[in-house]
């Protein structure tokens, strides 16, 4: 974890220097995951193929791409939810801290309990509050504490001061964002090191989302953060790096394929592949 | 959403009335109903009053049936009262007869099934929706179902036949070597019937109703739940114990409960296998009879009519039994369902 980004000079490849002006960042980081030439395959069906990306640890990723793209299908490569699809077949590897998570002898349900999930629509448990969030504690065994425990992650999914008072009541009585808020909080009770959102926003008023925006950000400083989501303007507020998928079509087939992967300023500001600025500008999709 | 709905339907139909009037062109003229052709009208009353009868028709079915059980029951109410439930003599050559020995037999035989067909109905269930691989949950969830189909009496022959001998000469003894000291395992029959082979034999009839109800209910439960409860780094198994199970909890005691129900009231096949006796006994490879056998076995051979009166009394109680396990699974459905809030 050198400091790399001091040896950077001027003379050097002046245009790539200028691209990379806006993401120093990446430079000093650590890598989470390092995707190298990834597919996924449904059958006969290409979903998703070549995407090779790094992504690295403490920030925000955002996944962003029309519809149709692979996003959601990339990011549940990640923590292997795609095993739970018949007939998918993962191509390529994924190196979490350089070990390949499709490898042999590699246990999904261990990659699951360190690469957390929060999936599109609330999925809180028909169970109590409490017990939404102490549930996967209890089953892994972290039974030490668990009022503490319970609390550290209501709080840490800023949804504390509003349910402190009625732990024991049902959690389908919650708001959509409640809800959200308490699937974030049961995902990080069991201290995972990476959270996978998968559009978590999408279902909810734009009042739940900010909360849900100014939760991510807090979230950064604990843990490494991935988000699909196909809205650019919440990409542009909360992440760090952005990834941009998109469709490529030929002989009657669409696959989603990763265009171009920058710090999301850059990829906002200036892009420089041509499909990406059609994409921010609202010209494409 | 059904009153927003009408309420949308009808700022429509006002709509369109305003917008009718300004204009001359003929559209007030379909809102008056005088514009329906006579044969809809008539259609329509018809069909009302047809189903109206077909749904009256079942009431008075029920009530005649039920009056005409408590009717013929009545000179045995009048004589013995409801001593007649806990008395423990049925003997016709004396005339004094007592519900108890087939009030025991019905709930022993019942509690047989119920104990075993649980956990089998609820594992194949489990399995069917969770953990087979997709070809095999057709095929043997279509198998399950067909045991379903399978006549009780041909059902009871088999259980005379092969299960009854099966469970006298290996099972049975065995069980009594072992486990005899428990009391409730005593000698076995010679030739294998009794209450455990009645209790197996609608073990068989229960597991398909349960196992396919249950199948249902784990369908049910969204994907999106179970995916929550896996992202968590949890197994299979303590996903269905810990999300699945408990979401369906209240649907599998309303599935076991008409399991339950069927195995009560289940007559023939438990007739060909139990071996009919009127004594109490705590040994389950003794001999027995249910409500429903003895009415089954006795009716056509009743020497009086108090025998009669009894049987049919027998019959009330069987029907009361059968109503309360009937109302009991449907207040459990709609009072504790933990997804109800969910939907």
């Amino acid at each position: 974890m050198g400091n790399r980004s001091d040896t950077i000079s001027i003379d050097v490849a002046p245009v790539e220097i200028a691209q990379r002006r806006h993401a120093p960042l990446p430079e000093n980081r650590e890598v989470v995951f390092d995707v190298q030439d990834l597919g996924v395959r449904y059958g006969a069906t290409t979903a998703v193929s070549g995407v090779d990306f790094d992504i690295y640890r403490n920030m925000i990723t955002a996944v962003i791409g029309p519809s149709g793209c692979g996003k959601s299908t990339f990011i549940r490569c990640l923590n292997r939810m795609n095993d739970l699809v018949p007939g998918a077949q993962v191509d390529g590897k994924i190196l979490y801290h350089g070990e390949d998570l499709y490898g042999s002898g590699v246990d999904p349900v261990e990659v699951r309990r360190r690469i957390g999930m929060v999936f599109q629509r609330p999925n809180p448990f028909p169970k109590s509050i409490y017990d939404n969030v102490a549930w996967g504690p209890r089953v892994l065994g972290m039974r030490k504490d668990l009022d503490e425990r319970v609390e550290r992650a209501l709080r840490g999914a800023a949804l504390w001061e509003e349910v402190k008072d009625r732990l024991k009541r049902s959690a389908l009585s919650l708001s959509g964002g409640q809800q959200q808020r308490l699937c974030i909080a049961r995902a990080i009770a069991i201290e995972p090191e990476v959270l996978l959102l998968d559009e978590p926003a999408s279902a909810l008023d734009p009042i739940a989302t900010t909360s849900i925006e100014e939760l991510m950000h807090g979230l950064k400083r604990d843990f490494t953060l991935v988000i699909v989501t196909h809205n650019m303007q919440q990409a542009a507020r909360v992440a760090d790096m952005t990834a941009f998928f998109s469709l490529e079509v030929g002989e009657g087939r669409r696959t989603g394929v990763l265009v171009e992967y920058d710090a999301t300023e850059k990829i906002f500001t200036n892009p420089s592949d041509q499909r990406t600025e059609d994409y921010v500008t609202g010209r494409f999709g | 959403m059904v009153t927003g709905a009408g309420a949308r339907l009808r700022a429509v139909y006002v709509a369109c009335a305003m917008a009718a009037v300004p204009t001359t062109t003929p559209t007030t003229a379909p809102l008056r109903s005088g514009r329906r052709r006579i044969g809809d009208r008539v259609g329509d009353g018809a069909l009302r009053t047809i189903t109206a009868l077909a749904a009256l028709a079942v009431v008075v079915l029920l009530g005649a049936i039920v009056y005409k059980i408590l009717h013929l029951a009545h000179s045995a109410w009048s004589t013995y009262g409801l001593h007649f439930v806990t008395a423990k003599t049925w003997d016709p050559v004396h005339k004094a007869f007592g519900a108890l020995p087939f009030i025991y037999g019905t709930a022993i035989s019942s509690l047989i099934a119920l104990l075993i067909s649980a956990p089998l109905a609820i594992g194949i269930a489990l399995y069917l929706t969770e953990l087979a691989p997709k070809g095999v949950r057709g095929v043997v969830g279509s198998l399950i179902e067909m045991l379903a189909a399978i006549p009780s009496v041909v059902l009871g022959l088999w259980g005379i036949l092969v299960l009854g001998p099966f469970l006298a000469n290996h099972l049975e003894p065995w069980l009594h070597r072992k486990l005899g000291f428990i009391g409730i395992f005593g000698a076995p029959e010679a030739t294998g019937t009794g209450l455990f082979t009645a209790g197996l034999i609608l073990t068989i009839m229960v597991v398909p109703i349960v196992a396919s109800i249950c199948r249902e209910l784990f369908m049910q439960v969204p994907a999106d739940l179970e995916e929550g409860a896996l992202a968590l780094g949890t197994t299979r198994w303590e996903m269905i114990r810990g999300v699945t199970l408990p979401a369906t909890r209240s649907g599998i005691a309303a599935a076991l409960i008409l399991g339950l129900g069927r195995a009560l009231g289940e007559a023939i096949a438990v007739t060909q296998v139990i071996g009919g006796g009127t004594r109490i006994t705590n040994n389950v490879f003794g001999p027995g009879d249910t409500l429903a056998s003895k009415i089954a076995a006795s009716y056509q051979g009743a020497a009086s009519s108090l025998e009669q009166s009894s049987l049919l009394y027998l019959g009330a109680l069987l029907l009361i039994i059968g109503l309360v396990v009937n109302l009991v699974a449907q207040v459990i459905v709609r009072r504790f369902d933990p997804l109800r809030e969910a939907r």
